[in-house]
């Protein structure tokens, strides 16, 4: 024992009265600055069927592009009541929906504001299912936002992919994401 | 006649059956008074968590044996029978009605964890013919970061369906074993309970200095 990293393994289909029942997927409550924003995340299989019992976690900075993490020490505020993280199940029809701020833009790769650089807003995306041994981490970036064309991250991703992480607004204004695991569409998953 | 092995309530501390303000009830109530009856072997028995009772410790560490202090450690799992308590779950095992199978605590400064639970049962699924997951625990660790986030099973050692069970067989040989709890002689309770003990290891940090030291 503890003589090398735990090994993964499924979530499994049971999860949800421990790690759902107790958990808000709206994750801004009221005075938490931003812009409020709706996200819709689906996930299907490789043969594009929707994944009912899947879990999706996310976690982002806030509106001003501060993240409330001991690593981030930047001079930026925090807002009360606003910790970043959220977790939801998906439902019938493959979706798990969250509630939040859109969030600010974050350095590139870490660390301070000056060097690399910022990365363009994005939420990071952990999804879990039956049949899913290892996290597969994946990101939302918002579409049409100018701060995509420069963004660090996208470039490393082959550009006949990137769109897999570009969430789109419906006519409701909801930003909705397909996440396919396998199939044509693939979507992009990162090892960070 | 004996005396009652549990206390009768005192008047004044639960509601009558009948609160005319509560309008379901005036249809819902007894009129009669309710026959008073001595504690028998009927009333002092009842149902008890099924199974064998089990602490269930460890520590949460990173790769180099260090804490992950004030760690949030989920588990979830089925109950004796081998039967989560979810409405997905349709195999024939008893629900236990006392044991819903989920729980949840911080470590402490040291890492430290524990849990007491009910040994979990194997229980049949359909990935191939007679298929049969080895009894397991479930865990969910944030670590400190996006990237040590970790989801993984508790497994039993010695338990002969390991070796036909695909989910605990996927993870490469050499690193199986940590999947497995060791039975844990010191912290049993006698009387009372067994004890396993599962070290969790989160991904370590590198040694590298942060690039805004200076900023």
């Amino acid at each position: 024992m503890a003589d090398g990293l735990t090994p993964s393994q499924t979530i499994g289909p049971f999860y949800w009265g421990t790690l759902v029942s107790s958990y808000r997927a709206d994750l801004a409550p009221l005075g938490v600055a931003g812009e409020r924003i709706e996200l819709a995340l689906t996930l299907r299989d490789a043969e594009g069927a929707i994944i009912s019992d899947g879990l999706l976690e996310i976690w982002q900075a806030n509106s001003h592009g501060r993240y409330n993490h001991p690593e981030d020490r930047r001079n930026l505020p925090l807002d009360a009541g606003f910790e970043g993280f959220g977790r939801a199940s998906t439902d019938a029809t493959g979706t798990a929906r969250f509630a939040t701020v859109r969030p600010g833009p974050v350095p590139w790769p870490h660390g301070g504001m000056q060097g690399g650089g910022l990365q363009a807003p994005h939420i990071n995306v952990s999804v879990f299912a039956r049949g899913v041994l290892n996290r597969l981490a994946t990101r939302l970036y918002f579409d049409g936002d100018p701060a995509l064309a420069g963004d660090p991250v996208l470039k490393l991703v082959d550009p006949a992919r990137r769109g897999t992480l570009l969430a789109k607004r419906d006519a409701e204004g909801v930003w909705c994401l397909p996440i396919h695991i396998g199939g044509a569409h693939e979507t992009v998953f990162f090892d960070g | 006649m004996a005396q009652d092995l549990y206390r009768r309530p005192a008047p004044g501390q639960h509601p009558p059956h009948r609160v005319d303000a509560y309008k379901s009830t005036p249809g819902r109530s007894p009129r009669k008074p309710a026959v008073a009856l001595p504690q028998t072997l009927s009333e002092i028995t009842g149902p008890r968590l099924l199974g064998e009772r089990l602490v269930v410790h460890g520590r949460v560490l990173d790769e180099d044996g260090k804490p992950v202090p004030k760690a949030l450690v989920e588990i979830w799992q089925c109950n004796a029978a081998g039967r989560y308590h979810h409405p997905g779950d349709q195999h024939d095992a008893p629900l236990d009605p006392n044991f819903y199978g989920g729980g949840r605590a911080r470590a402490d400064d040291e890492g430290a964890y524990q849990f007491v639970t009910i040994k979990p049962g194997a229980y049949p699924w359909k990935n191939h013919h007679n298929a049969w997951r080895p009894a397991h625990i479930h865990f969910s660790l944030f670590g400190p970061a996006f990237a040590t986030r970790l989801i993984t099973q508790m497994y039993f050692p010695n338990d002969p369906l390991l070796a036909f069970d695909p989910i605990y067989n996927s993870v490469p040989e050499g690193a199986r074993s940590r999947l497995q709890a060791s039975f844990d002689l010191e912290a049993t309770r006698p009387e009372w309970a067994l004890a396993y003990r599962f070290d969790i290891v989160l991904r370590g940090r590198n040694a590298i200095p942060m690039e805004d030291e200076h900023g």
